[in-house]
């Protein structure tokens, strides 16, 4: 085990929605090699409450890069430089001593700063309820295995599954869209025998959605290389398929 | 019947029923689910979505989206890369001399002659170019709105592109650059109103080789059309290739080829229609 010194922090600090927000440089002297960058941001924060300043506000929960809550900009790359891999899985090895580091939080519109690095997704949550779900029986639990699902379907399902909704892909997109996020959801059902049922209806309330929020997607790929559990943009032209198979069917086709 | 919905805010069924041309009221209402979120007022839960878009007639319904305006983009970006694939083998006949590309020329106004009058069918295709023109402009303009609106507030710390490519981030560039070009190129040697400056001969219709040759002997001239065509070929690098998405045509029996063929078609307009005003300025078609 190693220390980084005299690392140079340039953090977002932003009062308020309203307040314009600055940047400002904090040291830390001394950090553990081994220590996440949501724990320097902690070790920080103690630093600065008993300095009887305001601790940095941010984003995080599980701390092992399961649930999406965490996010940060981290040198200008959403989740920091490491591939794959969630701010709060970042490592301070990451880094060298002697290095600034700019952190700031995710900007879109749709993504409206509440504080400091801290910002408001609930713009996927609207997404999600128009139609991110499958309507099902409630009643005693089914058999396991009752519908037979192919390998390569469940497979492709769970690699559009692994979206956890941190919103790195509207952060990284150059035009703030959402369509990987909106996408991989879509996909994620409506590969499945249970989302087929509402599979068109769930693709334009969805894409419709996403549409009074976000930007359009211009076909870089920043978000697949932003994302955190790699998901790639072929979901996003199976959305597009779908979207356009959404608008051609009407209730009576549906049936055929 | 069970449903995973959290809630529906007040604020955000006003959100969803403001248009989209009203985008500023969209920003506003996300500030205020952010404060009443806050505020934790919530209405009662809902099950399914209560936003209702405007009907519109169906053609109208689906370009009203950023998804239907991609469709749009690369529907209308197939047809003209169609027409400059076809214009650039069309004018390869000016390598086989002034007959031969004159006579061309000649052909396209009696393209479906005798069922059509002279000059019908290439008045109808260049009525739907420009039509297809003026979709592919209004669909770029309106997402690049929508794209600066998404986000208003930039990053303030310095920030690079991981993996997008220069020809992505650079489309709305050339685009333009090339929609410049295009003019020029019409005012040039099509109407003939910028052919005749610095130039011994006078713009004669229908005299297709020799205004061809009067316009490319001007080394300016010859240089802006290799540099419009290279700026061409890296809008058709992206473009040719971001077609396969925006239309959902996404398999991987065939994925690896979207970007080859990109390149390759990018390539074969370039290398051709780069050739001529340097086999001009070079002196092998004289």
């Amino acid at each position: 085990m190693s220390h980084l010194k005299n690392l140079t922090l340039k953090v977002w600090r932003q009062k308020s929605p309203a307040d314009s927000g600055h940047f400002e440089n904090y040291t830390i002297d001394e950090i553990s090699d081994e220590a996440s960058f949501l724990e320097m941001l902690d070790v920080l924060n103690e630093k600065l409450i008993s300095d009887n300043k305001e601790a940095v506000v941010f984003d995080h929960d599980c701390r092992e890069g399961i649930c999406g809550t965490c996010s940060l900009m981290i040198n200008g790359v959403a989740h920091g430089p490491q591939k794959a891999t969630t701010t709060c899985q970042l490592h301070m090895r990451t880094f060298n001593s002697g290095d600034t580091i700019v952190v700031e939080p995710w900007r879109a519109t749709a993504f409206p700063i509440i504080k400091d690095l801290m910002v408001d997704r609930s713009a996927f949550d609207r997404i999600i309820e128009s139609g991110g779900f499958i309507t099902a029986v409630t009643g005693g639990a089914p058999d396991a295995n009752l519908i037979p699902i192919p390998k390569p379907v469940a497979d492709a399902a769970m690699d559009s599954a692994a979206c956890i909704g941190c919103g790195a892909c509207v952060a990284a997109c150059p035009n703030g869209a959402a369509n990987l996020f909106t996408a991989a959801k879509i996909s994620h059902l409506n590969y499945l025998p249970q989302g087929q049922s509402e599979r068109f209806k769930r693709t334009e309330a969805m894409v419709e959605t996403m549409d009074e929020y976000f930007g359009s997607c211009t076909n870089h790929g920043e978000c697949s290389a932003a994302c955190p559990k790699e998901i790639s943009i072929d979901v996003i032209a199976l959305m597009n398929k779908d979207y356009r198979a959404s608008k051609f069917k009407n209730r009576k086709e549906l049936s055929r | 019947m069970v449903v995973f919905s959290p809630y529906i805010g007040q604020c955000h069924r006003a959100g969803v029923l403001s248009q989209r041309g009203n985008r500023t009221s969209v920003k506003l209402i996300l500030m205020a689910t952010t404060t009443s979120a806050l505020g934790s007022k919530r209405s009662p839960v809902t099950a399914t979505a209560t936003g209702t878009r405007r009907k519109r007639p169906f053609l109208l319904d689906l370009y009203s989206t950023a998804v239907g305006k991609k469709y749009v983009m690369a529907i209308s970006g197939i047809a003209m890369m169609g027409f400059v694939l076809f214009h650039m083998i069309g004018n390869l006949k000016m390598y086989m001399g002034a007959t031969a590309l004159n006579h061309y020329a000649e052909f396209l106004k009696e393209l479906l002659y005798p069922i059509a009058p002279k000059g019908v069918v290439l008045w109808i295709l260049r009525g739907g170019l420009i039509t297809m023109l003026f979709l592919h402009l209004h669909a770029a303009w309106s997402l690049t709105r929508l794209n600066r609106f998404a986000r208003a507030v930039k990053y303030q710390g310095p920030r690079d592109y991981q993996v997008a490519k220069f020809a992505s981030r650079t489309m709305r560039w050339t685009g333009i650059i090339v929609l410049s070009y295009l003019i020029w190129h019409i005012l040039d040697l099509t109407l003939g109103v910028v052919n005749t400056t610095g130039t011994n001969g006078e713009f004669v219709k229908g005299e297709v080789y020799q205004n061809v040759l009067n316009s490319l002997n001007r080394p300016v001239v010859a240089a802006f059309y290799v540099i419009a065509n290279i700026l061409l070929g890296i809008h058709l690098f992206h473009g040719a290739w971001s077609i396969f998405q925006s239309l959902g045509w996404n398999n991987p029996r065939f994925n690896n080829w979207r970007r080859g063929f990109a390149t390759a078609f990018a390539t074969i307009v370039v290398v051709g229609n780069v050739s001529f005003p340097i086999a001009v300025i070079a002196g092998i078609v004289k």
